[in-house]
């Protein structure tokens, strides 16, 4: 074999360039079978050739054979000749035709031999993929070959992707483009070109750059500058300070998103006992054990349908509602009905109830935590470039709490229930006089804000461990949201929720986690002094209640 | 014989009086004169859980004095016991010397483990008894002075008073769990050696320590029991049952409420230096919200308003605490669970008032 590499790639280019110009037909597979057929062949130089047939064909197929064939994957089922792409199940293979892609289904280890590569043959078959998957019709794939290349880049590469850039549509793929190619300015031996490359760098938002720009600016170990010529260390300072700037800017995003996401689940936790304890005037301190029952209802759903995550997530909500929702109204009918009128008596009765609960748990699903998987959907984050990414189970629950918000404010406001709600908690005993039947009112704005709660649980097990605990960590922190907000307001549970939310993600950095809660509790309690009722106090009569 | 009339109106509270002076001193006499291995002798075990019992119910009183009489649920009030706790627990850390596992005379074991080279400046003095002791009544005091005066004078009351209240022993329990607070974080304070040079573990020391909670606790019931009935005593039932009226009278409400809370927070402090060094630990645990929710079920279950209704509840639900989680440890949650519900709807006087009721409709 030959060992000048530069004139087949040359002559590889021209073949890739062709390539462009020429339509095939897809359903056209018989070059892609002949060239599989010269690979099954036991020469080398045999296979290099068809090789680079398959590259000329710009079948997508091909880039598919060629992974394979790097991989060790590609493999000849012995007796019948044919060509297939294996992956290893559980001792055995699971074998698609190659041309194809039909099953053919399992065969044994023994049944098939592999197609032999050597080294040059597969380095440079490294290097054909990378080019393929450059010109992929798939940006995705694209952006992915970009990125791979980026810490290879050689002269020949540099060439390719000067090409690509000429004519790359997708925005990503090609700002990556430029990334790598600016980059390489970077080193050039023209000062121009450097500084040229460094301008324009400074507004991409690329780790690369950002270091690559503070090698420039660091000194060595006697105290030198590493760079020596002074115009590009300060075009390369000024720079880095736009970039540290955005970088600021980024990172504050980040906390408000942070921030959002924690309020949102302080609002969903909340907004339930807004309505027991800002409506009805009852505190619950079972609230957090409802939470609790619903992050458990998602459990159980896993556990039924373990293979539909997402599925059972969605059918969680309604399930957890029901199932607090009755918990909660079994509560109000047996215990909290025969104390309206003594707050403290029902704060007492109804801590007995959540004890009650959290050791039931304990004794049904024992006192380990249980984990509950997050659906794909929910899973990963939005990474909107280098330095910025927003988790989206977070970004979900932001979303959810705001739909179960403005659910819980239209039933209020639009509903039979609602109304009577309203009725009842301005007026108990005029409501009952204008024929409203308030004992089943209660029981019915009980069970809804148990049954949002159960909702909230939901949302909660997306993003903590379930166990017993899981309601108490969060009782605290919800009457805090609802005394802070103004007992009665839903608008300032709302606001207060996003506002503690922010507020503690805000201090974290500098006081840590433990004391930036810390810090938020004795704010509360000197608001509370301040106005002792909440952001948004109720007027008039109301208020006196 | 004033003496007595000061209790003859109410034959339980005196039969509790006399049972809490009989323990307080008949156990460690027989420990004295008895030998080990005799009928009469009351193990080590016994006399250390007694006692427990006995700082319990100085606690349960000191709450007695606030919910009971003022009106004032205070969901924090184990937050007061720790710190006094943690108080004494400073005074026989420091006691510990050059014994501990690292051998510093300086510094306690967990901050050589941390690195700290000095000792922090809150605990300078800690060494002498005396400020110790000033520290146990000092701490709870100045922390309830200042959140009393806060929150009074803004008037916060009811439900909004006891959630706040929780929220700062939950605010100290999150606090005192942090190494760099100095206080020995998880782990809390102990291994305790010696108290005033003599050693914690030997059986006379735990008697003088048993008797002095008896002590404690006879006196402290005995003025609670005096200052109920002053004027100041009266002005605060009086805000319990009608504060506006009270105020509209042109008593300052806060005022009282505020001298009323922090003499009941220096009584948890005590208690709460009495039950360290007999049980040997203190850690960040007592801060938690379900401590201070457990003392107010012995409250409610003794019979607010009472005073020794406090102390009966103490005893008789740690009492059944202890056996229970012998027995059944999955059944003690139900069981408080159940308490809490059970005495709120169906004893709303507690085990004292029924007994109460049962004596006059005998007589009757």
């Amino acid at each position: 074999m030959k060992n000048n590499p530069l004139p087949r790639y040359c002559w590889l280019l021209s073949v890739l360039l062709l390539v462009f110009s020429i339509t095939v037909h897809a359903d056209d597979n018989q070059p892609l079978v002949d060239a599989l057929n010269q690979i099954k062949q036991g020469s080398m130089t045999d296979r290099e050739k068809a090789i680079n047939q398959l590259v000329a064909l710009k079948n997508p197929r091909s880039l598919v054979v060629l992974q394979a064939l790097l991989a060790g994957k590609l493999l000849i089922i012995k007796g019948e000749d044919k060509l297939v792409i294996a992956e290893d199940v559980n001792q055995e293979y699971e074998v698609r035709d190659a041309i194809t892609d039909a099953k053919l289904g399992t065969k044994n280890h023994d049944a098939v031999s592999k197609i032999n590569l050597t080294n040059k043959l597969r380095s440079d078959l490294r290097k054909i993929i990378g080019e393929l998957e450059l010109n992929a019709d798939d940006p995705v794939i694209r952006l992915a070959a970009v990125n791979a290349m980026a810490n290879e880049a050689d002269e020949r590469l540099l060439d390719l992707l000067k090409l690509r850039l000429n004519i790359e549509k997708n925005p990503a793929v090609k700002e990556a483009l430029e990334n790598i190619l600016l980059l390489q300015q970077m080193d050039s031996a023209d000062k121009n070109l450097r500084i040229l490359a460094i301008e324009s760098l400074k507004d991409h938002d690329n780790k690369d750059v950002f270091n690559k720009l503070k090698t420039i600016v660091e000194k060595d170990a006697d105290g030198h500058y590493v760079e020596t010529d002074s115009d590009i260390r300060n075009t390369a300072e000024l720079a880095l300070i736009e970039i540290n700037n955005r970088l600021q800017l980024y990172s504050a995003i980040e906390t408000v998103f942070f921030g959002l996401s924690l309020g949102a689940v302080l609002v969903l936790a909340a907004i339930g006992l807004a309505i027991t304890f800002g409506v009805m005037g009852v505190i619950n301190m079972a609230h957090g054990e409802l939470m609790m029952i619903g992050a458990y209802t998602t459990y159980v759903m896993q556990q039924i349908m373990p293979n539909h995550l997402g599925i059972s997530v969605l059918l969680s909500i309604p399930a957890a509602f029901i199932i607090s929702a009755l918990v909660g109204i079994a509560i109000e009918r047996g215990i909290i009905r025969f104390l309206y009128g003594r707050p403290l008596e029902t704060l007492l009765a109804t801590f007995g109830v959540s004890l009650f609960l959290q050791q039931t748990v304990r004794s049904i699903f024992s006192p380990l935590n249980r984990s509950v998987a997050t659906p794909e959907w929910m899973s990963g984050s939005w990474q909107i470039n280098d330095f910025l990414s927003l988790t989206w189970n977070r970004f979900y629950i932001l979303l959810f709490c705001l739909m179960v918000f403005f659910a819980l404010l239209q039933i209020l406001k639009h509903t039979r229930l609602g109304l009577e709600v309203r009725a009842v908690a301005q007026n108990r005993r005029m409501a009952r006089a204008m024929g409203i039947p308030t004992a089943r009112v209660d029981a019915l704005t009980f069970g809804l804000g148990s049954g949002i709660a159960g909702v909230a649980g939901v949302a909660l097990s997306q993003i903590t461990n379930v166990g017993p605990n899981l309601g108490q960590s969060y009782i605290v922190d919800s009457f805090m949201v609802v005394v802070f907000g103004g007992v009665g307001n839903l608008l300032g549970t709302l606001v207060a929720g996003f506002s503690l939310g922010i507020a503690n993600k805000f201090l974290e950095p500098f006081a840590g986690a433990v004391l930036a809660k810390i810090l938020v509790l004795v704010f509360i309690i000197l608001f509370i002094q301040k106005r002792p009722r909440g952001l948004f106090p109720q007027k008039g009569r109301a208020a006196d209640g | 014989m004033k003496l007595l009339a000061f209790f003859g109106n109410d034959k339980t509270c005196t039969a509790v009086l006399l049972l809490i002076t009989a323990v307080t001193f008949i156990i460690p006499f027989c420990n004295l004169i008895s030998p080990p291995d005799s009928a009469l002798h009351f193990s080590a075990y016994t006399v250390s859980l007694l006692g427990k019992y006995m700082a319990f119910a100085l606690l349960g009183l000191s709450l007695d004095l606030v919910w009971g009489y003022a009106g004032i649920l205070v969901l924090g009030q184990g937050a007061f016991f720790a710190l006094g706790g943690y108080a004494m627990g400073m005074y026989l850390m420091r006691q510990i010397g050059t014994r501990g596992v690292y051998g510093n005379a300086e510094l306690p074991d967990f901050m050589v483990f941390l690195n700290w080279k000095e000792l922090p400046w809150y605990w300078l003095g800690f060494d002498n008894f005396g400020f110790a002791m000033l520290m146990v009544l000092l701490a709870p005091a100045i922390l309830a002075f200042v959140f009393g005066w806060l929150a009074f004078r803004s008037r916060v009351t009811g439900v909004y008073l006891s959630i706040i209240t929780q929220a700062l022993t939950y605010a100290l329990l999150l606090a005192f769990f942090r190494n760099e607070m100095g206080f020995g974080g998880n782990n809390g304070l102990t291994d305790f050696k010696d108290i005033l040079g003599f050693n914690i573990q030997s059986e006379a020391v735990r008697g003088v320590l048993f008797m002095m909670t008896g002590i404690c606790l006879i006196s402290a019931f005995l003025v609670c029991r005096w200052l109920v009935n002053t004027k100041l005593g009266r002005v605060v039932t009086a805000i319990r049952d009608q504060e506006s009226r009270v105020r509209f009278l042109g008593y300052r409400v806060e005022m009282f409420k505020l001298w009323l809370f922090v003499f009941a927070a220096m009584l948890a402090g005590i208690a709460g230096a009495l039950y360290v060094p007999q049980v040997g630990i203190i850690n960040p645990s007592e801060f938690s919200p379900l401590n201070s929710l457990e003392i107010v079920i012995w409250v409610a279950m003794g019979g607010r308003g009472t005073l020794y209704g406090a102390i009966v509840g103490a005893v008789l639900v740690n009492y059944s605490k202890t056996v229970l989680t012998g027995l059944l440890p999955e059944a003690w949650l139900y069981i408080l669970g159940g308490l809490f519900i059970v005495v709120t709807l169906l004893l709303p006087d507690g085990i004292v008032g029924l007994l109460q009721r049962k004596i006059r409709e005998q007589s009757a």
